[in-house]
């Protein structure tokens, strides 16, 4: 019985994941076609709702070409990668009490790891197109992604230090009385800011910058390979935004709704939050975005964890 | 004119009068000629040498004059060189002029006084054939390096149908490939610097950020840009040319097709020559109109520019609303020219068509709605932080640069420099209106985001003093040479009768002569250099664009920055390429 109701959980965390991403290709462009005062698609079905499945079998019709001058192996290796890492993270985040497909002690460094990984996607993705604008956007992916992701680990064991866990639902647990956005609001804007860099969102798309490298590292995909870069991303938004959700405003925790109902409101009011950052804002250039990196984040970033231990044993 | 004397005067002083042919122009632009051996003496003479200098090459062309009749009073020439320097300090151009003959077709580089002149020598090559000597890097331009001939000759055909089908066969298209293959050795380029090995990205012609089909390859050092090499021409479609096949009248369409983001701007530029050869000056309210029409084309223009700009370093929405902002201004220009983009509405001597009713209180609206949009895109863009950090001393020159590679308009006021010819020059009626230059300081990429936005604030002002102020009287002038006449009279009498059926179906004959009066059009000066020789027809159309200098200042610009900031210097240069190509 245990085992059945595992496996429900893993498929329908799987299931809910990939059609919430699919629905975000909708839901972003009908957000961004509100802020930017005109309709979005509105004609397939009601308020243009099917227009993602007529996508979907746009995309997965489409011719599955390679480019000749590819490295075959790694061009078709780069775009699961990415996908398979975001998926494997949400086996750790918790949606509900009970809703969780693998409640690891360790849970928080296997998403650390498991985004760290996710890098070489778009790398390798950029270097085996053999094309020089994916190599440029490769390098900046990798080199951005790389730096941000030193202060994005940072930026959270500040969280850890309160909860005294690596495991997110203790995380979740801990956050009973007190969301840990109070205590750890700068740790909370910091991996926010990083968890948009690792998505690879305006304002820090440089790897793809459609108006500087056309597409960057996915210039050369297309069909259901690209297809896999555009639900990773959207996999990895949600990814962010349930991360934000379990580490620093109480996962499930509401009152009145069920568990389920309160994350998901508030993994949707981030998705949203993106969505408008991205309408918002424009793009830094590469090495302005490295300085601050390196020059701000990251000793803000230590500076958090230095004070939030300092006062955790001062009054502990 | 007093001050055109002077400098004829100081030139035959200083060469001697045998140097110096002198030729009056409808323009009153001090005009001569010189011997091809004197051209570069003469010309580095009053750049550095003379008195309040001629610093700044206007532009450069030649006339194949072999076919021309009516040339009464000058050398005798087979090709005309032509030079058109101006000077801030005097607020006057001078042209100087060489002769040539058939069987030595060449000239002497001044790419060694003016930078600028480098592309406009190509051009000459590519399309007269004329030989310059001593140029850095002499290859075709505008056309196609596979093509054969040069097409501004007289003897070159013009029309598709007397050059025989077109057909592109498989080793044709490998064989144009192989000719757009960028070989950095051609440039002088080295591949690699000790153990760096440079990457050269072939940038365009089908690239978002170049805004039409442009294409520059770039040496790159990681990301870092070592020199560009921009290739123009993918947008030319032989403006020059049409001109000498459409009557004065039927070319007016195809000016609002140069600067495509303007319309009638550019009608005016070419009705400004125009006019001033065949001696019109058009009635009051078609000069007001005529105003009217092209301060709201200048902030059309703006708009596009304001939206694209964002949208190349980065900022998706503010596009959707400034074209939401152009889309009002079109509804305005429907309603009065009955076409948006190019209305082709000015006419010889006028305007089309009188304004139709309730005109002003549709700029009523506009002038109320816009305001209020341009603060909000102040605080959205301009105010934006990251915005600041990519355009801020991105891409800057100073006043001396500028005008020393023959930068005008916006780019030119963004250092510092207050030049409008709507001020300094003034044509239709420009010398009525009360209205500010906004001029920048560091020149940057932001100060020209910076000029043009208070521009359209500016242009507002211009707007709403016609509105309010618009005189009375016909929209057209009774000029025998306005074209087409007004229709009412031609039902009255018989010679109205007759011009209106020979302006309209062979077309107006200007008086022989040239002329040239150039307009502070959206993106800097543009002038037209019409040369008639007594016929329906212009003899010879020269298209001064100011993209052109504008777009060959770019590796200057970008050398020792990023990709990204070469993506916002072509943002904030706001140039078109069929501006630049023709």
């Amino acid at each position: 019985m245990n085992g059945l109701y595992q496996l429900a959980v893993v498929f329908g965390v799987l299931v809910v994941a990939l059609t919430i991403a699919a629905g975000l290709i909708w839901l972003e462009r009908r957000l961004l076609a509100l802020w930017q005062d005109r309709y979005g698609p509105n004609r397939v079905g009601p308020f243009g709702l099917f227009q993602v499945l007529a996508d979907m079998i746009k995309i997965f019709t489409k011719e599955d070409w390679t480019a000749p001058f590819a490295d075959k192996a790694t061009f078709i290796l780069a775009p699961a990668i990415i996908v398979v890492t975001v998926l494997l993270s949400f086996a750790v985040v918790p949606f509900a009490p009970g809703i969780v497909v693998a409640d690891l002690d360790i849970g928080l460094l296997f998403f650390l790891g498991m985004s760290s990984l996710g890098v070489y996607s778009v790398v390798l993705a950029g270097w085996s197109s053999d094309n020089k604008y994916s190599l440029l956007g490769g390098m900046r992916a990798a080199a951005q992604m790389l730096s941000y992701e030193v202060f994005m680990g940072l930026s959270l064991m500040g969280v850890v230090v309160l909860a005294g866990s690596f495991s997110l639902t203790a995380i979740v647990e801990a956050q009973r009385n007190l969301w840990f956005v109070v205590p750890q609001f700068l740790g909370f804007l910091l991996f926010m800011i990083a968890g948009i860099a690792e998505t690879r969102r305006l304002p820090f798309d440089l790897p793809e910058a459609e108006s500087e490298l056309i597409a960057g590292y996915h210039a050369e995909y297309s069909g259901m390979k690209f297809g896999m870069f555009f639900v990773g991303e959207y996999l990895g938004i949600i990814l962010i935004s349930s991360m934000i959700t379990v580490l620093f405003f109480g996962g499930w925790l509401g009152p009145v709704l069920p568990g389920i109902v309160w994350f998901l409101i508030k993994v949707f009011f981030f998705i949203a939050f993106f969505i408008l950052l991205r309408a918002a804002l424009p793009r830094p250039r590469f090495d302005q975005l490295m300085s601050w990196g390196w020059k701000v984040m990251l000793p803000l970033t230590l500076a958090n964890v230095l004070v939030t231990g300092a006062l955790v044993l001062a009054f502990a | 004119m007093i001050a055109s004397a002077s400098i004829l005067d100081l030139l035959e002083e200083k060469f001697g009068a045998a140097q110096i042919t002198r030729q009056a122009t409808a323009d009153g632009i001090p005009t001569f000629w010189t011997p091809r051996e004197n051209v570069q003496e003469t010309l580095r003479w009053l750049k550095f040498d003379v008195e309040r200098p001629y610093r700044m090459l206007y532009d450069l062309t030649a006339i194949d004059e072999r076919e021309r009749v009516n040339r009464e009073g000058q050398p005798p020439s087979d090709f005309t060189v032509v030079y058109v320097l101006f000077s801030f300090e005097r607020n006057e151009y001078v042209r100087i002029k060489t002769a040539l003959s058939e069987s030595s077709l060449s000239v002497g580089t001044i790419t060694g006084i003016w930078p600028s002149a480098n592309w406009y020598e190509r051009e000459l090559w590519d399309m007269f054939g004329i030989v310059v000597e001593g140029h850095p890097h002499l290859e075709r331009i505008l056309m196609p390096r596979s093509w054969v001939g040069h097409p501004l000759r007289k003897d070159h055909p013009a029309r598709a149908t007397e050059m025989g089908p077109y057909q592109l066969t498989p080793r044709k298209e490998e064989y144009e490939q192989e000719l757009l293959r960028f070989r950095p050795e051609d440039w002088g380029m080295q591949s690699g610097r000790g153990e760096t090995d440079f990457i050269f990205l072939n940038l365009g012609p089908q690239h978002p950020g170049t805004h039409g089909v442009f294409r520059t390859v770039l040496q790159l050092d990681g990301e870092v840009i070592v020199d560009a090499v921009p290739d123009i021409g993918y947008h030319h479609r032989a403006a020059e040319k049409m001109g000498e096949r459409q009557t004065w009248h039927t070319y007016i369409p195809y000016t609002d097709r140069v600067d495509y983001l303007s319309g009638v701007v550019n009608n005016l530029a070419y009705l400004n020559s125009v006019e001033r050869l065949a001696g019109i000056v058009p009635p009051p309210r078609a000069r007001v109109i005529r105003v009217m029409m092209t301060e709201l084309f200048r902030i059309i223009n703006h708009l596009v520019w304001y939206g694209t700009f964002a949208q190349d370093v980065g900022q998706l929405s503010p596009v959707f609303y400034t074209f939401n902002d152009r889309e009002r201004a079109f509804a305005i220009v429907e309603t009065i020219c009955g076409a948006r983009m190019h209305p082709n509405w000015f006419r010889i001597g006028g305007v089309a068509q009188d304004l139709p009713n309730g005109w002003q209180e549709l700029f009523r609206d506009f002038l109320k709605y816009l305001p209020p949009r341009l603060k909000e895109y102040d605080r959205a863009v301009l105010g934006n932080r990251i915005f600041k950090a990519r355009t801020v001393g991105v891409g800057a020159y100073d006043t001396q640069t500028a005008i020393e590679w023959g930068v005008t308009g916006p780019n030119l006021r963004a250092t510092g420099f207050e030049w409008d010819f709507r001020k300094k020059q003034p044509y239709s009626g420009y010398e009525d209106f009360e209205f500010d230059i906004p001029t920048g300081k560091n020149g940057d990429c932001y100060d020209r985001a910076i000029v043009r936005v208070e521009e359209m604030r500016q242009s507002l002002r211009i707007i709403e003093q016609c509105v309010n102020n618009m005189p009375g009287g016909p929209y057209m002038s009774d000029h025998p040479l306005a074209t087409p006449p007004i229709k009412k009279f031609t039902m009255h009498d018989i010679e109205t009768l007759i011009t209106h059926f020979l302006n309209v179906s062979w077309g107006p004959v200007l008086p022989p002569g040239e002329a040239m009066c150039p307009i502070e059009a959206s993106k800097g000066s543009n002038g037209y250099y019409l040369v008639s020789d007594g016929s329906t027809n212009s003899y010879r159309t020269r298209i001064r664009t100011p993209s052109f200098p504008h777009l060959q200042m770019l590796p200057l610009l970008c050398r020792g920055r990023m990709i990204p900031d070469l993506v916002a210097i072509l943002g904030a240069m706001d140039y078109v390429l069929a501006d630049v190509d023709r």
